[in-house]
């Protein structure tokens, strides 16, 4: 049906609601329907990364999946990463090592270097290099962000958030 | 919101998104991990009247080998896991080797293998794996079953044997015979694009030392994955070693039909493969060395 389909989904721990056209994009959907607007979009067609979110746990482009096919998932968008106003170990870690300038791509180096540590603790430089190979940054040049993700799996490693 | 007006159904079995696109016609599509479709959509190069959701259909996933050696991957599996999972890194190292070069991570969390045939880039990966590989691909629609030899799935850049309603159910590779060599490599301005040119290839040795068989394949060198009989008719009967490498590597030349694009050029393309060609072989035969130091 193009008539709009109501879904429930969880967004960064709370359940939310809404109805949205079948062709209405999960990104759209984050930022105009749920007023999450972290969620940045580039290119829209899965290049530049800026619109990766997490969702049931792997870090995906929010720009290639449509909205109706979250319905019933668990979405962390770079909303959810922080714990209130204390910037998560990795935004922290990001903001020590000047791995942004404009901004525009962090929300998706953000999502995408979660999920990476989640799955690998303790990255090699390569490897890291590798998992943000499809993140695009047009300011940084790529060093501090990588630098920012070691530090921050350093950090974790020790106990920290 | 960029992609035109469709209408959306997620059937949750084969038999109902088979019923779903015979009743919605020409224009719906079967929609697998998005990673192609959703694109071309987002810039209306695709305009589907409908899309059948194939995501909710349990039969279309999962990973087995069966009692022959045989390798089954259901065709919404998503390259991520083919990548992570180690059934399949010992039932076909070389499936497990490309797969990390299949776009970026984002693309194989959602990306499938049933995905990535049906759309047939000529430079994607996974094309190139099933036709080195001679897997066969087994298709489902409103005639019934049928299985497709890689070599005949792929008809040109975009087009492959699939018929309007008939969706791949399960690609399934050969048995891995043990000692058998193997390798892959492409070139792409940056880690995840879509290869300029790669080379997968395997071969195995007979107890003479001489190869006894061999395949290999290019990407994004023609309309479709190219197999280099050229080459692989260069090894055989010959014992390994660099200068039949090279040999093979020169006779794959020929084989290769590349086309210039903003990307590269045919003669770039071409010099390129052979230069791949190569370096497949020298990875191949040297591996075991290279672990056993490792």
């Amino acid at each position: 049906m193009t008539e709009k389909h109501s879904l429930t989904l969880t967004v960064n721990g709370q359940t939310r609601r809404c109805e949205v056209e079948p062709r209405m994009t999960l990104a759209d959907c984050l930022r105009e329907k749920l007023d999450l607007t972290g969620t940045h979009l580039g290119c829209e067609h899965g290049v530049c990364g800026a619109c990766t979110v997490i969702v049931d746990g792997a870090a995906i482009r929010s720009c290639l999946m449509f909205a109706v096919q979250a319905a019933g998932t668990e979405i962390t968008t770079v909303e959810g990463l922080a714990d209130g106003d204390e910037l998560s170990v990795l935004q922290q870690a990001f903001h020590d090592n000047f791995a942004l300038q404009c901004g525009f791509c962090t929300p998706g180096f953000l999502t995408t270097a979660e999920t990476i540590l989640k799955e690998n603790p303790s990255p090699t430089r390569a490897e890291v290099q590798s998992a943000i190979s499809g993140n695009i940054c047009r300011c940084t040049g790529y060093v501090p962000i990588i630098d920012a993700i070691l530090e921050a799996a350093d950090r974790r490693r020790k106990g920290e958030k | 919101m960029k992609p035109p007006k469709f209408d959306y159904f997620a059937p949750d079995s084969i038999e109902s998104a088979l019923a779903l696109i015979r009743e919605h016609g020409g224009d719906a599509r079967f929609l697998a991990g998005g990673q192609s479709l959703v694109p071309m959509m987002n810039f209306r190069v695709a305009a589907p009247s409908a899309l059948i959701d194939l995501n909710g259909i349990a039969a279309l996933r999962g990973i087995t080998v069966d009692d022959n050696g045989c390798l089954h991957i259901g065709a919404m599996t998503r390259t991520r896991e083919i990548e992570t999972d180690t059934e399949i890194a010992a039932a076909n190292p070389l499936l497990h080797a490309a797969a990390p070069s299949i776009a970026h991570i984002q693309i194989r969390n959602r990306g499938t293998i049933g995905g990535s045939l049906a759309h047939a880039d000529p430079a994607a990966e996974l094309p190139g794996i099933v036709v080195v590989c001679d897997a066969e691909i087994n298709v489902i629609g409103p005639g019934g079953t049928r299985c497709i030899a890689a070599k005949d799935f792929f008809e040109g850049i975009f087009s492959t044997a699939l018929q309007d309603g008939e969706m791949i159910s399960e690609i399934v590779f050969p048995p891995w015979p043990a000692g058998r060599r193997w390798a892959f490599r492409e070139i792409s301005r940056r880690e995840g694009d879509f290869a300029m040119v790669g080379i997968a290839g395997w071969f195995d040795t007979n107890e003479n030392g001489a190869i006894s068989a061999a395949g290999l394949a290019a990407i994004g060198a023609g309309d479709t994955p190219l197999r280099l009989p050229s080459a692989e008719v260069a090894l055989i009967g010959q014992a390994p070693g660099d200068a039949v490498f090279t040999n093979a590597a020169a006779a794959a030349i020929d084989d290769l039909q590349p086309g210039s694009d903003i990307h590269a050029s045919a003669a770039y393309r071409r010099e390129v493969g052979g230069v791949l060609v190569e370096r497949v072989l020298k990875t191949a035969w040297q591996r075991p060395a290279l672990e056993a130091t490792a």
